[in-house]
């Protein structure tokens, strides 16, 4: 059950880096478009994009964090207290970007849309990387059991953090342009699916460059978990993620736009997964899945409501989805395509 | 029944990051609690809108759906991130009640976080495809989120009523051992606690949106246009009013019969007695209430329908152990007066609907009406903090102190200091682009069929 338990919550995480995690991104080159004049086109395809499906992908993370305490709460309580100073800002991240993106869709006037704009974008850069900070706590092992038992700075400002903090904004910025690329290319803007082709070969190269490197650095930071990656049971994955990886850049360089979509998703799966494998049956320094779990009758009661749930929620976001990956009506009034 | 371990971590909360923990949950969660409610309460009225729209082709109906929803984009995005970091907050703030007590109210969370997937989904759905659906199809896709919005607010509540009335566990040193997570949601205070806070959405909705128009119209604007886009919020919200105040009393009495120190602070009842009056007003000083207007027996009548009944003073409680008498009396008392007030408005427009089959002509009547969404967002907060101070020193009543529970790290000032920079900007921007939303694209008197169309509402 426990497995079961951190199983969904890896499933939940997975889904939220991939979705929610590609919104992110979106945001990042959002920052980088240029000025109003020349950014405009990336801009409008960002907003269009993720504008009905953001706040979906979102949910995501809700769902991680409420099923982390509800079936590891000793766990939940040990992150969230040692971890209280990056875990706050990616909270004032998320509500910066958020509130920013919905005032900017609505502002009309050029300062309006730049002030959003930017706290948009610039919340979109900095949260992912906070939450990689977390991440690479976690792998490193600095956050004891305990409320507040870990140092509350070097426990996320550290080697592994960082790189941790980067490669999330990487495979953030990386995603998004994967899945830009044939965004623009389905509403025929060729330049504009060139444009993001480019940026997506660059932010895959450069997130393949910040892989290694962290490998590198978790041999001298976590060697336990480097052994697991490189000779263990989750070399399968981490060799999943490097295929995928290289086999989307030759995809993309062939525009084959919507296959590296899954390959792109693969790669990033491999990480995460890997990362996972790689650190069963451990959760923290000396608590293991079983010790940190909850009692059976709430990790029964709790999966069981998540599998109704499931029913539910699937099929509509099978429909939201649809919706707006279908080829637009092209009758000129459709009123979501920004100015 | 407290948990021992704690008691020793307990001991190095320095009181100013107590506080500043407090505050910032206060804050974050009385901001969030507003969007909320408008949440609940928005989708149905904007639905009601779209519905008579559709039936009868009125463009006035089409359009006032048209700009809720706009303005319902904007504030369910805000509403989504701002409910976020309470769920971050719960771990940040009070480890100390997450280690322990996460997994008793992880089902209601859990279920929802379903709830609010399905809301966001739909919402998706429903603005953005608004031109692409046939009109059927696309009110049918606002219904989920009606009911998903106030299903999450019931599972939500339910987390908060388990805080007042904990059942569905036992512990052992320290440790939960045994968790019944069914009995958990279902505690006895989930039924008066979740009906008073969803209609209190839909009343906060209703006014705060009847509220806009009233002031329009109140400069001038007294179109047919304008009237409509007052009369159907303010009919929704003055319609629940007197069942929310019978509500509200089945709450009071729950509180009387299970919450007795929680009824003493709301009332400034110190000493045990029978017979006790009810205080209008007046300050608690030295363990005495001064200063407060007394109606004889007026207590013990309305808590228990006794003139004679039994009222528990706060004398029977350790100083220790009592709520801040003030806070939750005043709050208490400004929570009644707001009810009261948005009955009385409420009756005035139904006698003068029932007379004249039409709105009082007043201006005093409109004058109300402007502040009758401030009065309820009023009521709201005030009732909340009533809830939850009164609760206090206890973060689960009886079972675990709130000094126990928060996260013993020092700097959480710092913390605070920073989530209210942020709250304060989001809070400016917030009401500016809602005036913006409120102004921009002039109506005109008589909407033309392609104004309506024409109006985006992403």
């Amino acid at each position: 059950m426990a497995e079961l338990m951190l199983a969904v919550i890896w499933l939940g995480l997975t889904a939220y880096v991939l979705f929610g995690g590609a919104d992110f991104g979106a945001g990042v080159w959002d920052l980088i478009a240029g000025n109003e004049e020349r950014g405009r086109a990336q801009r409008g395809l960002v907003e269009h994009s993720i504008g009905p499906v953001w706040e979906a992908n979102h949910v995501w993370l809700i769902f991680v964090i409420v099923l982390t305490w509800t079936g590891f709460p000793g766990v939940f309580a040990a992150v969230a207290s040692t971890l209280y100073i990056p875990l706050t800002l990616v909270a004032l991240g998320i509500i910066a970007r958020g509130a920013a993106f919905a005032f900017r869709k609505v502002s009309e006037e050029l300062w309006q849309r730049r002030l959003f704009g930017a706290t948009f974008a610039f919340s979109s850069l900095v949260t992912p990387f906070f939450l990689g900070t977390v991440a690479g706590a976690l792998a490193s092992g600095r956050v004891p059991p305990g409320i507040a038992r870990g140092d509350l700075v070097t426990s996320w400002l550290n080697p592994t953090s960082l790189v941790a903090g980067a490669l999330a904004v990487g495979v953030t910025a990386y995603l998004a342009a994967v899945y830009l690329t044939r965004d623009a290319q389905r509403g025929g803007e060729t330049a504009l699916a060139e444009t993001f082709r480019g940026r997506a070969l660059a932010a895959g190269a450069v997130t393949g460059v910040l892989s290694a490197l962290g490998l590198v650095v978790l041999r001298a930071d976590a060697p336990a978990l480097f052994r697991e990656l490189t000779s263990g049971r989750a070399l399968p994955l981490v060799a999943l993620s490097v295929v995928a990886g290289v086999v989307s850049l030759v995809l993309l360089w062939r525009r084959a736009y919507l296959a590296v979509r899954v390959t792109a998703a693969l790669a990033v799966i491999g990480l995460l997964w890997g990362w996972g494998v790689g650190w069963y049956p451990w959760l923290l320094p000396g608590v293991s899945v079983r010790d940190g779990a909850a009692t059976p009758a709430v990790l029964t009661v709790t999966l069981w409501a998540m599998a109704g749930g499931a029913v539910l929620l699937l099929p509509s976001l099978w429909w939201l989805y649809t919706t707006f990956q279908r080829a637009h009506p092209a009758d000129g009034s459709d009123s979501s395509t920004p100015v | 029944m407290n948990s021992g371990g704690l008691a020793a971590a307990a001991d190095a909360v320095r009181e100013a990051d107590l506080l500043a923990a407090r505050m910032q949950m206060a804050l974050s969660l009385g901001w969030h609690i507003i969007l909320a409610c408008l949440g609940v309460g928005m989708p149905a009225i904007t639905l009601i809108a779209e519905w008579r729209g559709h039936v009868t082709g009125d463009p006035r109906y089409r359009l006032l759906a048209r700009r809720w929803a706009r303005a319902m984009g904007v504030l369910f995005a805000v509403g989504a991130v701002s409910g976020t970091i309470l769920s971050f907050e719960m771990g940040l703030l009070w480890p100390g009640l997450m280690s322990t007590y996460g997994q008793v109210i992880g089902l209601p969370f859990a279920l929802e976080g379903v709830a609010f997937f399905i809301e966001a989904i739909f919402l998706g759905i429903y603005l953005y495809a608004w031109d692409r659906l046939p009109p059927i199809p696309h009110l049918l896709a606002g219904v989920p989120i009606v009911l998903a919005g106030v299903a999450s607010a019931f599972f939500v509540v339910t987390a908060n009523a388990w805080m007042q009335q904990p059942t569905g566990f036992s512990v052992e040193n320290g440790r939960v051992v045994a968790v019944d997570p069914w009995a958990a949601m279902f505690n006895p205070a989930t039924p008066p606690q979740t009906v008073h806070m969803i209609l209190a959405a839909f009343m906060v909705a209703g006014f705060a949106m009847a509220s806009v128009y009233a002031v329009a119209m109140l400069r001038g604007r007294r179109d047919r246009y304008h009237r409509t886009g007052f009369l159907l919020p303010f009919a929704v919200a003055a319609a629940i009013t007197p069942v929310q105040i019978g509500v509200g009393d089945w709450a009071a009495h729950f509180v009387a019969d299970n919450q007795p120190v929680k009824l003493a602070a709301m009332e400034g009842v110190f000493e045990t007695g029978r017979g006790v009056p009810l205080h209008l007003g007046g300050i608690a000083v030295d363990g005495q209430l001064r200063w407060a207007l007394e109606i004889p027996n007026g207590l013990s009548l309305l808590a228990h329908w006794d003139p004679d009944a039994e009222i528990v003073g706060l004398n029977e409680t350790p100083p220790a152990d009592r709520p801040p008498v003030n806070v939750v009396h005043w709050a208490f008392q400004i929570m009644v007066a707001m009810g009261l007030a948005l009955l009385a408005l409420a009756v005035w427009a139904a006698v003068s609907w029932w007379r004249h089959r039409e709105m009082p002509r007043s201006a005093w009547f409109l004058r109300a009406s402007a502040l009758s969404g401030l009065a309820a967002v009023l009521a709201l907060e005030a009732g909340w903090v009533v809830t939850e101070v009164g609760r206090q020193p206890w973060i689960v009543y009886g079972v675990l102190r709130t000094r126990d529970a928060v996260n013993p790290a020092p700097g959480l000032v710092w913390g605070f200091v920073l989530v209210s920079v942020i709250y304060v900007a989001l809070t400016v921007a917030s009401v500016y682009v809602l005036r913006l939303l409120a102004r921009g694209r002039p109506v005109p008197a008589a909407p033309q069929e392609s104004d309506v169309t024409g109006y985006p509402v992403t």
